[in-house]
């Protein structure tokens, strides 16, 4: 009976192991799995030459990255630029001032505002933000827009960014002991003083940890962008004007993917590139939270 | 002293603007959702499949879609537990506290949560193409199971890291193995944290677009066996809304309010588990 039991136990025990294994290698095997379906294009053309060139017509062969990864960047740029604000002061807001009643109230909607999908966001994107920069701003500042546009994807990205940049700056912010503002406040200091100068300042890996994942967040956000960023494949000249980010290049061009030679390593090729740029981000990331981590421990 | 007072207000008010505006957006969100798509609502939606001439605005529903999600969503969420127990089990009652390999583990859950949904449907993509697969529910499963699983494993992780210690060796001490010790003390006490990890990563798995954009494809039928594409929800909406007729334009609002249900029932759920079942937590 009991060597029974124990022999269940040993075996799970394997069988547990070789998931977390496998689960741990993931990663990788997705790395492996799209650098072999790319290599075949990799072969062909040099690396430099995909990344830099921007001529991109698949039918001659030429595949170049360029206006697409420029086209990301922007994009994830625009969305950052107006993201970082607003989410610092809520955050700090919500774990400094607020009353627990009010945090309460609010982290159920901001979890809300992280699960809804992305093309929810797409559709209101179309409905509410793309027509407001087409009649309303784009006049104002006196050019045109369609309002299909880097300004457009980028206020609904920076909007999809909120939850994780708060979400992670209040948990930074709560690490900090409550020592340090006390020995703040009986010094003198205002409530804004104290925050301005030793938790902000105490914070300030965690907040660039924050900001980075936000950043790879906007980087791989596909569905939204593909839906309101316009897909033109040329440099952008203003933020009035369309992008075709990376992300909504592959996801747009499923269907003719096999039927162009090379045109399925291209696109597979791009989402390496994608994974290769999230990783390292993530990678920097985490690294900096878990050493603020352990320094409370 | 002055200049300290209206910069503390300053920035307070600045604060509360920023606060109120990130709660603005997502009223607006559900507000124009609703408004758009309660309108656009009526029976046929939910019941019918698309009949001829739907895309042109003709008769029928977004049945296929709705069937097609519901079940690409749940068959990942079930296979991502079999995956995600096993392995938080495995990283908190097997594994020797401050282990090499539940660290790493960790970590590469925080990478995976962090690695965009496209490219888990390349990789799905990839694997259907090794495998001999054609768009189909069965590479939708597959792609949608490796980007839910991190999710969930995550969050159940971090209610299992929360379990006492003395817990486990008060169980060990009457005699029981890390097995039993894993089923019947640990999984009992994690169970609200559990279901919520399954709801989340429910949620996320029926809301993705681009994970299955390739690898589910879209028909026009409800999916009868895992090697015939499905339809899902999201690239519904999506291909409603990228077609010129206002008619059609309409269903994409209507089935964005359906999917934003969905979603709210979901999130809605996790609040009521939460409560329900924490009370009889030994704590």
């Amino acid at each position: 009976m009991n060597k029974k039991r124990l022999l269940k136990d040993k075996i799970a025990a394997k069988f547990m192991l070789g998931l977390v294994i496998f689960s741990g290698l993931l990663v990788f095997l997705i790395a492996f799995g799209l650098y072999y379906r790319a290599k075949p294009i990799l072969d062909i053309k040099p690396l430099g030459q995909l990344l830099f060139s921007s001529s991109w017509r698949p039918l001659r062969g030429d595949f170049g990255f360029f206006p697409f990864i420029i086209g990301t960047f922007w994009v994830t740029a625009v969305a950052i630029f107006i993201a970082v604000p607003f989410s610092l002061l809520t955050a700090v807001y919500l774990s400094e001032y607020a009353h627990k009643l009010v945090r309460e109230l609010t982290a159920p909607l901001i979890d809300l505002l992280a699960g809804i999908p992305s093309v929810i966001y797409g559709i209101w994107g179309v409905l509410v933000v793309v027509p407001l920069i087409k009649n309303h701003l784009a006049p104002f500042l006196g050019t045109f827009s369609t309002g299909y546009s880097v300004l457009s994807a980028g206020i609904v990205l920076a909007i999809m960014v909120f939850p994780v940049i708060i979400h992670v700056v209040i948990e930074v912010l709560r690490s900090i002991p409550n020592e340090l503002r006390d020995a703040s406040l009986a010094l003198g200091a205002t409530k804004w003083q104290t925050v301005k100068h030793v938790v902000l300042l105490k914070a300030l890996p965690g907040i660039v940890a924050a900001v980075v994942l936000g950043v790879s967040r906007a980087f791989g956000e596909t569905m939204a962008v593909l839906m309101i960023a316009g897909n033109v494949a040329k440099l952008p000249g203003s933020v009035f004007d369309p992008a075709y980010p990376l992300p909504a290049l592959i996801a747009n061009n499923y269907g003719e993917m096999l039927s162009v030679p090379l045109y399925d390593s291209a696109l597979l090729l791009a989402s390496l590139i994608l994974l290769v740029v999230v990783l390292g981000f993530n990678v920097l990331s985490r690294i900096i939270l878990i050493r603020i981590e352990r320094r409370i421990q | 002293m002055n200049r300290a007072r209206i910069e503390e207000n300053l920035f307070k008010g600045l604060m509360l603007i920023s606060t109120v505006t990130i709660l603005t957006c997502l009223l607006l969100i559900l507000g124009t959702i609703i408004v758009k798509g309660l309108p656009a609502m009526n029976w046929a939606m939910v019941s019918q499949i698309p009949k001829g001439g739907f895309y042109l605005g003709k008769e029928g529903g977004i049945l296929n879609a709705i069937l097609g999600s519901l079940y690409l969503a749940t068959i990942s969420t079930v296979l991502s537990i079999l995956i995600s127990l096993p392995v938080v089990l495995y990283l908190n009652v097997y594994a020797k506290k401050g282990s090499r390999l539940a660290y790493f583990s960790r970590f590469s859950f925080d990478v995976l949560w962090g690695i965009p949904s496209i490219v888990y449907g390349a990789f799905g993509f990839t694997i259907m193409l090794y495998l001999g697969l054609r768009a189909s529910l069965l590479g939708g499963i597959i792609a949608v199971t490796f980007l839910i699983f991190p999710i969930m494993s995550r969050a159940i992780d971090e209610v299992m890291r929360m379990i006492p210690a003395e817990l486990l060796e008060a169980s060990y001490a009457l005699g029981a193995t890390r097995l039993e010790t894993a089923f019947k003390i640990v999984i009992r006490q994690s169970l609200p944290g559990i279901l919520t990890a399954v709801l989340i990563a429910f949620g996320r798995g029926i809301g993705d677009a681009a994970s299955v954009i390739f690898t589910a494809g879209f028909t026009d039928y409800i999916p009868y066996s895992l090697f015939r594409p499905a339809a899902t929800l999201p690239l519904a909406i999506f291909f409603q809304l990228n077609t010129p007729i206002p008619e059609v334009q309409e269903r994409a609002y209507a089935s964005a309010f359906i999917l934003t249900l969905i979603i709210l029932l979901v999130s809605l759920s996790c609040r009521f588990l939460t409560k329900r079942f924490t009370k009889h937590l030994i704590k």
